[in-house]
């Protein structure tokens, strides 16, 4: 074992590009996701059959394959298709297709979407119904129920399997390291390993960051949930 | 183009291979943790926990690729200290095996756990009080009965297994994700291929899903569903 070489500080500057890399794409696809996300679990929970026809489609198909297939069909595919090309080039949004970050973080932000999306759906579903009926008693019409009362419950719900999703997500960045010019933690591993051909040091220091990481976000979030979801943990006394 | 698309739907064959394989290693795995989990020995339980965290901590891809290239310099190096001059190349298709087996090993560990907790405790008292030894409780009490409770995070762990078999395809099993990026640079029409091995995918996790449905209902016969 040759640690020293992990420590060398071009090294240490790779792995830290890598990290800053990595958690930049890890909150920026999960704030993109989550906005996705509660629009499309209104939908789904919402009125409109044939809105929530298509999203349950969505949803279907992005959990139902996998990720590195939809970072190559967002990457690869996309810019073999001629409309896109034609624009991207000089049209606003379309320019960013070329950018190897910019399809990294739509692929993931899609992604997360989806699952988020049906989380947070089964929490609205899954609102007991007196307090849907104490809001109307209240007066409140549907979109204020729905804000003031159902929402606020049904997200703290979600916050357990959201936790797994964001160690997930976090997991799923190293993904990104298959898409050429991204400096991610894994990359900067792969990019080690490659000069220096020592697998063990580089993949296990990649290993150690993903872990502390890992513990660093199941922490705040049972921090938060003990604070959030206090009012439905068992009576102390 | 379309023979292609045939080379892809045969490297589909090897997807289900690797992904049958893989989860061969983690029921095996699933079961030996959550025993060694619940076995209320300070060392087993201690090892089991550090399996299930550290594995569950880290992403499948930087474990697949630390087995594949640190294992190969890892056994080569052993086999020279050990005075031998053969060298070993792992395969991809058993490092994937083995990987996804490992990691997947660290979920079941944890839904095996659960399900055998959910078993009442009277029927394991009962099957002690028959005389059974523990080996025999497990095989004939426990096992059976933990089957119902297990399937829903089972089916879970195992669409998400299928899913990460894509990648095998980065330390170069040529399975159907490895075979759609080939065709994609041999044809330049990256799109199609991608898209068609999603839709093999997709067949695939909701074969299984249906399948696994068909058995959760089977293996729930008889219960009472709560009434909300």
């Amino acid at each position: 074992m040759e640690w020293a070489v992990i420590f060398e500080p071009d090294n240490l500057a790779l792995f830290g590009n890598g990290i800053v890399i990595t958690l930049w794409l890890l909150f920026s696809s999960l704030a993109v996701g989550a906005v996705l996300a509660l629009i499309f679990a209104l939908i789904l929970t919402g009125p409109w059959a044939p809105l929530r026809w298509l999203v349950g489609a969505y949803t279907f198909v992005v959990r139902g394959t996998p990720l590195l297939i939809q970072v190559y069909l967002i990457y690869y595919g996309l810019g073999q298709l001629e409309w896109i090309q034609s624009r991207w080039d000089s049209v606003w949004p379309w320019t960013h297709f070329k950018e190897p970050f910019f399809c990294a973080l739509l692929a993931f932000s899609l992604n997360t979407a989806g699952y988020t999306a049906e989380m947070l759906a089964g929490a609205i579903r899954e609102t007991s119904a007196g307090e849907v009926e104490a809001a109307h008693a209240f007066g409140m019409n549907r979109f204020q129920t729905l804000l003031q009362v159902v929402l606020p419950s049904a997200m703290r719900r979600t916050l357990p399997a959201y936790s797994n999703e964001v160690v997930m997500m976090l997991h799923a960045t190293s993904l990104a390291s298959v898409v050429p010019n991204m400096l991610d933690v894994t990359s900067a591993a792969s990019r080690i390993y490659a000069t220096y051909y020592l697998p063990f040091e580089a993949y296990l220091a990649a290993a150690a960051i993903y872990l502390v990481a890992s513990f660093c976000l199941i922490g705040f979030f049972r921090f938060s949930e003990g604070r959030l979801l206090a009012y439905l943990s068992p009576r102390r006394n | 183009m379309q023979s292609y698309f045939l080379v892809i739907l045969q490297g589909a064959l090897l997807t289900v291979g690797v992904s049958l394989g893989a989860l061969v290693v983690a029921v095996i795995l699933g079961l030996a943790g959550a025993a060694a989990k619940l076995s209320g020995r300070p060392l087993l339980v201690a090892l089991g926990s550090v399996y299930t965290t550290i594995i569950r901590g880290i992403p499948d891809l930087v474990l697949m690729l630390l087995v594949f290239y640190g294992g190969t310099i890892g056994l080569n190096t052993l086999l020279e200290k050990m005075g031998s001059e053969a060298t070993i190349d792992i395969e991809p298709f058993a490092a994937g095996v083995i990987t996804i087996g490992f990691i997947y090993g660290a979920y079941m560990t944890e839904t095996f756990r659960g399900a055998i907790l959910s078993i009442p405790k009277g029927q394991m008292e009962a099957a002690w009080a028959f005389g059974m030894g523990r080996p025999q409780t497990f095989l004939r009490i426990t096992l059976p009965q933990m089957v119902r409770y297990a399937l829903p995070g089972f089916i879970n762990n195992w669409l998400v297994l299928i899913k990460s078999t894509a990648l095998v395809s980065l330390i170069g099993l040529q399975e159907m994700t490895y075979l759609a990026k080939q065709a994609s640079a041999a044809t330049r029409s990256p799109f199609i291929f991608f898209l068609f091995t999603g839709a093999l995918f997709l067949i695939y996790t909701w074969i299984s899903l249906v399948a696994l449905k068909k058995l959760n209902a089977r293996y729930s016969l008889g219960t009472k569903r709560v009434q909300l």
